[in-house]
């Protein structure tokens, strides 16, 4: 199979489950046994909710309002989210909405690899001695913790008693780089202990393995550093996992940070979500549930060009099936 | 005859959760300068381990060594472990008998093979990859510039092997461990690179301990050879003598089980019938007592000694061959 092919093959699958989870959403939807138009305009008339009705397609059949759903999403239309006193597009709050979840994804990221990166190769090169066995009892009382415990901890302690950061909100950067980082700081700090405790024991087992390998004994023999042994020899090849577990995790920070980010008030897709379900607004949870698995599909994406940079013999592997 | 390495009363001991795991044992081992030396016996045999302890390439917290190693007058038992590697490349070099598992996966040859040149020679890294090109050719890689920009898995296994090599010589040791180097190829591949490592030891004045399970390669490739069964050296010989004169049993078992030329390839080695002793829990007699033909009472209580004949032929074994009864 040709890599055209292979890719080829890769977008059909990437549609398909699309439509899948779509359509999937759409139908939760449309088994909600009450009239949808008056969930959504409660206060509105009897003719207000049938105009609403035919408009977004609710007196067809489920597959008509999805491919109705559908023909309006592709086109850039999410659907609106009604308001007593009026409506508000659903495109345009996650507009606002979604840089500051990519932000808080990309810092959480960052900051929680670059925190576990060095703690699973010192962990995995000190495996069963006391540095690795404080790294793991620490780990394992950072993975025991809730997020929305941290925050509340951090909101306590940095944001009430020391008055240090904000506890509520979010700041551009046009309101100052530094506002910005002090806004971001304490929800990145709750969304990323979990995945700190995840990454390095994911990293320390891969390379707990590698060690084990032939050519790490082949390059002890050729007179290398234990330090370039463990960085230039072992960290990539047993880095697979802990790429895939990161690139996998983005789509659920992206949407599922909904408790961390209520809690700061940070308004990000999370939020957006929250205030779907809290208001009713299906249509809007709908859509932002495509938004969503479209990010998970895209970074599933990313895990496959990846690995192939990170261990060439996937690259081939895929060629070659 | 200058030794150039010598193994003494060396013991490899692993910690295990079934108690201690005694690898190799009471090992003495002389390496003649220039000589090469083959270190035979089935697999479990200790050989491997005993190897990469007397280089100093067993490391962890469950492995005790325990004699004395001197190589090139280092004492590499007294040394630490930054102090030994500065030996490695230059000093003492090891191939290992499976090239595609021990070359790194995800980097490619040149990188893997310049490394050495540039750490231990301090070379630039383009002189080390001109240097790498050189290597690949005198290892008899043909388009050698490519294989520098390939990756382990996409060479064919005697090329892997070949390049295995290039590493082990590039920083031009004086004692290469030959580690199985042929195990894991073709039959016609195996000669290729028995004769390719003959020829390199010649042009580059090393020394080989050769490690294999086959009396076979042994006896065109090595000046002495040691015996190993369960851990222990079990004969010692020059070569020539030992194929002449034979003292011990499981040497004689051992040169029976080569595959004969009229077997049919793809047939199993044929085997010594039974197994190894467990290594935790070594048996008081001799270990091979179980499976030896020669075997007699005082074989099942007593351990028996290193003898050593007058010639310097060395064995453990009570009845050795060619000995009245
Ligand atoms: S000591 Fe006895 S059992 Fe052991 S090899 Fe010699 S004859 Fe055989």
């Amino acid at each position: 199979m040709s890599k055209f092919n292979f890719w080829l093959q890769r977008a059909a699958q990437v549609i398909i489950v699309l439509l899948i989870v779509t359509f999937g959403a759409s139908l939760l939807l449309r088994l909600i046994p009450v009239d949808l138009a008056t969930i959504l305009i409660p206060n509105g008339s009897e003719s207000e909710r049938e105009i609403l009705r035919n408009e977004i397609g609710l007196n067809k059949g489920p597959i008509g309002y999805y491919l109705q759903w559908l023909g309006d999403f592709v086109q850039g239309d999410l659907g609106k989210i009604y308001f007593s006193g009026g409506t508000e597009t659903v495109s345009d709050h996650l507009a606002k909405a979604m840089p500051r979840s990519l932000l808080l994804m990309a810092y959480t990221q960052v900051f929680a690899l670059s925190v576990a990166i060095p703690l699973g190769v010192i962990s995995a090169y000190r495996a069963g001695r006391r540095t690795d066995r404080i790294i793991s009892n620490i780990l394992f009382v950072m993975a025991s913790i809730p997020g929305f415990a941290i925050a509340l901890i951090l909101i306590i302690v940095v944001g009430v008693k020391l008055a240090w950061l904000p506890t509520l909100g979010y700041a551009t950067y046009s309101e100052g780089i530094w506002e910005h980082f002090k806004h971001m700081l304490m929800p990145v700090l709750s969304l990323s202990f979990g995945l700190i405790a995840t990454y390095t024991r994911l990293l320390r087992a891969d390379m707990i393995a590698s060690l084990r390998e032939d050519y790490v004994t082949m390059a002890m023999s050729k007179g290398l550093s234990d330090r370039r042994i463990l960085w230039k020899h072992v960290f990539r090849p047993s880095s697979i996992t802990l790429f895939t577990s990161a690139a996998l995790s983005m789509g659920g920070l992206i949407g599922g940070a909904i408790v961390i980010e209520s809690i700061f008030a940070t308004y990000g897709v999370g939020f957006e979500i929250f205030a779907a379900i809290a208001g009713r607004q299906y249509i809007s949870l709908q859509s932002c549930v495509a938004v969503i698995s479209l990010f998970y599909v895209f970074f599933n994406l990313v895990v496959d060009i990846g690995s192939g940079f990170v261990d060439p013999r996937t690259r081939d592997r895929r060629a070659n099936v | 005859m200058s030794s150039l390495m010598s193994i003494k009363n060396m013991s490899v001991n692993f910690d295990t959760p079934g108690g201690s795991l005694e690898a190799v044992r009471g090992v003495d081992i002389e390496i003649p300068a220039g000589m090469s030396v083959g270190v035979v016996g089935e697999s479990g045999s200790g050989k491997t381990v005993m190897c990469r302890a007397a280089m100093g390439l067993l490391q962890g917290s469950t492995v005790n060594r325990t004699g004395t190693v001197i190589f090139d007058g280092h004492e590499l038992t007294a040394m630490s472990k930054e102090q030994v590697r500065e030996l490695f490349g230059s000093g003492m070099a090891m191939i290992f008998q499976d090239p595609l598992t021990a070359l790194n996966p995800v980097r490619r040859i040149g990188a893997q093979l310049s490394e050495g040149l540039r750490i231990r020679l301090g070379m630039s890294k383009s002189d080390a990859m001109a240097r790498s090109k050189e290597l690949l050719e005198l290892v008899r890689i043909p388009n050698a510039a490519a294989v520098l920009k390939s990756f382990p898995y996409q060479l064919s296994g005697g090329m892997r092997q070949r390049v295995m090599i290039a590493i082990a010589i590039a920083c031009n040791p004086k004692l290469l461990f030959a580690d199985e180097p042929t195990t894991a190829l073709d039959v016609t591949v195996q000669a290729q690179i028995l004769q390719l490592l003959r020829e390199l030891r010649e042009d580059l004045n090393m020394s080989m301990v050769l490690v294999t399970h086959d009396l076979g390669v042994v006896a065109g490739n090595t000046d002495y050879v040691a015996v190993m069964y369960a851990g222990e050296v079990v004969e010692y010989a020059p070569t020539k003598k030992l194929f002449a004169d034979m003292r011990m049993p499981y040497t004689e078992a051992l040169l029976d089980s080569i595959p004969r030329v009229d077997h049919k390839s793809g047939t199993r080695l044929s085997v010594i019938a039974g197994r190894l002793p467990d290594p935790t829990h070594r048996p008081a007699g001799c270990g091979f007592a179980p499976r030896c033909k020669y075997a007699q009472d005082k074989c099942t209580t007593d351990h028996p000694e290193l003898k050593t004949d007058p010639d310097g032929h060395v064995y453990r074994c009570w009845f050795p061959i060619g000995e009245a009864l």
